[in-house]
């Protein structure tokens, strides 16, 4: 624990990547197998499910740090996070643990799950009495869940890759999938010459970055293969072993939940994963993906519903062929690949390409994606590879300019984590009938110099509290940028919309020159 | 009719005719301390403890009267006897404290129980009312001893020097830079100062306070002393770190993209905070800023009158 602890706080104290991945590549490098495997658990986001309930674990920390419940309510305010709102409450610490992640892991943590209250408590204090502050606040931050510390998969794939020099797509897809954190596990994820067995795993994704400039920059048009940016849930159907497996990108297993990719998968050879986007599609075309949700949201998935929602996968990429991991292959060499096996009539749609001659065509054809339902084009080069992660050069996506509205900042309210003691989450609204409706909520889009200033604002300018919401006088104006819009019952405005967020501080507006619903309602059409 | 009441310009004794730490103009200030958010300018005159004189001058301007007291002189204003005593804060930083007709009400300013070498030690005070500070009026904010941080800043120190940076040690100007400034063990390597915070170190060691060595130019190895805005560019490839009690708070450091932050304060912290209110058996205690709300409620849950009053104190001026 003291050295995982030691991990977090290198982590967290610097914001330099190479500073984080040294830190990463010391601590796998001394770590003994069984902790570092946790640890790398940890690090990528992998929990453990819910092992005590947030209120109890605040209650009993109340009671060791002897304070009152409004007090520590308090705290957290200030703090923004219950893990390290209790770390700093505890008496202070007597004591450091010497012993070793794992043990906290799978002695005190993992069974916490089937223990009774009595025995979490205890457990739970006698930790917290054993160790020193840092261990504290990583252990609560086990705990909780909560464990962020700025590092994505890929800064661990990397350290890891650095460490062990086995290549970083080979860690990233060992990495993948089902696996359990034990000193075996380690071993396999750093050996030179892994079989991999393990027949659900998928690939790590590739992802577009937003293209940067103009398209033009991209050189001969013909250099590339472009397709309409679809609105789905992206994700890899994988046929092996006479299985199909559908991962979403969030690395969730998804296969239950759409019974047509499931029998897509029987109709494919075996050993081949599709890339593509999972959609709500009916006669030929795609349906709002806001109709999603009434699918995902359900348990259940009865006949009425699938056949009023049936989803396909628009595949566009072919990375398993035959089993073979054909991710270096051109692209066009996996298109023309996927276009071959891809069964007549079926649940599986060709992403279809869009066929123009020049630059100036496509700009004027991108005019058309809201019609068509999508976000926008998606251009890849011919040649590329399918690469790991996020990377910049081979994929693009040129996305259609989101929609905007000038709103009114009605009420604030502190965020959390990062954001703690600041006012960070804001609602907008606009104007109905002579008064300000809230429209949209948004978290983010201002710099930090802005947002203290918003904060102060929000100080001085408080109007009424309810709990942590704070109703403001109503004065500065910000321009919203969001995706999607419908019509929605469950919001006063009448509209629900994507992903909003600010897109700039109309400091030369005043709050009567913000829109109103009636320019809403002209956006849904 | 109560000793101290708030007006628009600010806490006002009407029996001597006299403002503490107005954020107006007003005839005459008593000022706690030097801090931008307490010495403001535009008054005609000044009275403040002596070690603050030359402080309270360079914010109020050169013009002004400002008049010292020394700590524990009585002054007789109006119908009152006032006195200055100290408040651990920073150089010349004073408690007032004033007396009428046996009535005894003390305003603390922002104060800190806690040793500091560069300013005369607090001084507990007993008294009928109370005014105080709330800066860190939550029991999350527990001081590390002062011992422990400055072996972590001098780790942190070495560890740059190992690795070729400078160390950019962020801390306000007046006060902080100069407490830290003295804990600093010069073996290590040069410490530089930039010229915000020199200004100050030279009044601090006019007034007698040792403060090691400080050159302008930023040596290789060296740290750096700057206010909390310094553009960090200017020192080439460095780490950077704060010296604030809110680096408590992991967000508040994350927020400002720093290395590492230090939490050493020149307010109380929560224990020395609840003890140094106690130590005044003041029946009634006005909270004037900070964490007003909780500091207010927790008092008056343990049986004390207590009262958060709208001051614009922890204010950026």
């Amino acid at each position: 624990m003291k050295a995982f602890s030691e991990l977090y706080t290198a982590l967290d104290e610097t914001t330099k990547t190479n500073a984080k991945v040294a830190a990463l590549g010391h601590y796998f490098s001394v770590a003994p197998p069984e902790d570092a495997a946790w640890a790398v658990n940890f690090l990528i986001g992998r929990r453990p499910k819910r092992l005590l309930e947030s209120r109890k674990l605040a209650q009993w920390a109340i009671e060791e740090a002897d304070v009152q419940d409004w007090l520590f309510g308090e705290c957290i305010h200030a703090v923004g996070d219950l893990a390290e709102t209790i770390a700093l409450l505890l008496p202070p610490a007597a004591r450091s643990t010497n012993q070793p992640l794992h043990y906290w892991v799978e002695q005190r943590l993992l069974p916490m799950r089937d223990a009774d209250d009595d025995t979490k408590r205890r457990w739970l204090v006698e930790g917290w009495r054993e160790m020193d502050e840092r261990q504290r606040f990583a252990w609560n931050k086990l705990i909780t869940g909560e464990f962020r510390v700025g590092v994505s998969q890929n800064l661990v794939v990397r350290a890891l890759a650095e460490a062990s020099g086995v290549s970083a797509e080979s860690i990233a897809h060992r990495l993948m999938g089902d696996w359990e954190p034990t000193a075996a596990f380690w071993k396999r994820l750093l050996a030179r010459d892994a079989a991999d067995e393990d027949t659900s795993r998928p690939y790590p994704f590739y992802l577009a970055y937003p293209l940067e400039g103009e398209v033009e920059d991209l050189g001969p048009i013909g250099d590339w293969q472009i397709e309409w940016k679809w609105d789905g849930i992206r994700a890899q159907l994988i046929r092996r072993g006479g299985r199909t497996f559908v991962w979403s990108r969030g690395e969730e297993l998804i296969t239950e939940r759409f019974p047509e990719l499931e029998g897509l998968g029987g109709r494919l050879p075996e050993g081949t994963v599709i890339d593509g986007e999972v959609l709500p599609w009916k006669d030929g075309a795609p349906l709002p993906f806001a109709q999603m949700q009434r699918r995902t949201g359900r348990k259940v998935l009865g006949a009425r519903i699938l056949a009023e929602l049936p989803v396909v996968l628009v595949g566009f990429d072919l990375i398993e062929h035959e089993g073979r991991d054909v991710r270096e292959s051109g692209l066009e060499w996996r298109r023309a690949q996927l276009e071959a096996l891809a069964p007549p009539e079926s649940a599986l749609v060709l992403s279809p390409r869009v066929d123009v001659d020049s630059w100036d065509a496509l700009r004027r054809l991108r005019e058309e994606s809201r019609e068509r339902k999508v976000e926008g084009f998606m251009l890849k080069r011919k040649s590329s590879p399918y690469r790991v992660g996020r990377r910049r050069g081979d994929w693009w996506k040129w996305k259609i300019d989101p929609y905007s509205v000038d709103a009114v900042l009605i009420y604030a309210q502190p965020g959390s984590g990062r954001r703690a003691s600041l006012f960070t989450d804001y609602t907008f609204g606009i104007w109905d009938a002579g008064k300000l409706v809230p429209f949209a909520k948004a978290y983010s889009g201002l710099t930090d110099e802005e947002i203290r200033e918003v904060d102060a604002f929000v100080r001085r300018n408080t109007l009424e509290k309810h709990g942590p919401v704070h109703a403001v006088k109503q004065e500065l104006v910000f321009e919203l940028a969001f995706e999607g819009i419908q019509r929605s019952s469950r919001h006063r405005s009448g509209v629900a919309v994507r992903f909003p967020r600010i897109a700039r501080w109309r400091h030369d507006k005043k709050a009567e020159e913000a829109d109103s619903i009636d320019t809403i309602r002209a956006l849904l059409g | 009719m109560p000793l101290l009441e708030l007006t628009p310009d600010g806490l006002y004794c009407r029996a001597g005719d006299f403002h503490i730490d107005p954020w107006a103009p007003v005839a005459r200030a008593m000022v706690t301390h030097a801090h931008a958010d307490r010495a403001r300018s535009g008054s005609a005159a000044y009275l403040t403890a002596r070690p603050g004189v030359e402080l309270v001058r360079s914010r109020v301007g050169d013009g002004a009267e400002v008049q010292p007291v020394e700590y524990g002189e009585s002054v007789v204003l109006g119908d009152v006897q006032v006195s200055l005593h100290p408040a651990g804060h920073i150089l010349g930083s004073a408690q007032i404290r004033i007396e009428h007709r046996g009535e005894v009400w003390v305003v603390a300013g922002d104060f800190n129980p806690a040793p500091d070498p560069t300013c005369t030690a607090f001084e507990p005070l007993r008294c009928h009312t109370f005014v105080t500070e709330g800066t860190f009026g939550l029991p999350i904010f527990r001081w590390t001893p002062e011992a422990e941080l400055a072996a972590d800043i001098h780790a942190w120190w070495r560890t740059n020097q190992e690795a070729g940076r400078a160390s950019l040690l962020f801390a306000d100007p007046l006060g902080k830079a100069q407490r830290v400034l003295a804990r600093l063990d010069a073996s290590i390597g040069p410490i530089c100062a930039d010229s915000a915070v020199e200004a100050f170190n030279a009044v601090y060691r006019a007034n007698g306070i040792r403060l090691p060595a400080t050159q302008s130019d930023a040596a290789r190895g060296a740290l750096i002393l700057a206010p909390p805005g310094a553009d960090r560019r200017a020192f080439g490839t460095v780490s950077t770190a704060l010296v604030s009690g809110w680096m408590r708070i992991r967000g508040t450091r994350r927020r400002q993209s720093l290395d590492r932050g230090f939490a050493l304060s020149d307010h109380a912290d929560w224990p020395n905070l609840l003890a140094a209110i106690d130590a005044t058996c003041a029946e009634t205690v006005w909270v004037t800023h900070g964490f007003r709300g909780p500091l207010v409620h927790w008092l008056q849950e343990h049986g004390r009158r207590a009262v958060a009053i709208e001051t614009r104190f922890g204010e950026a001026a």
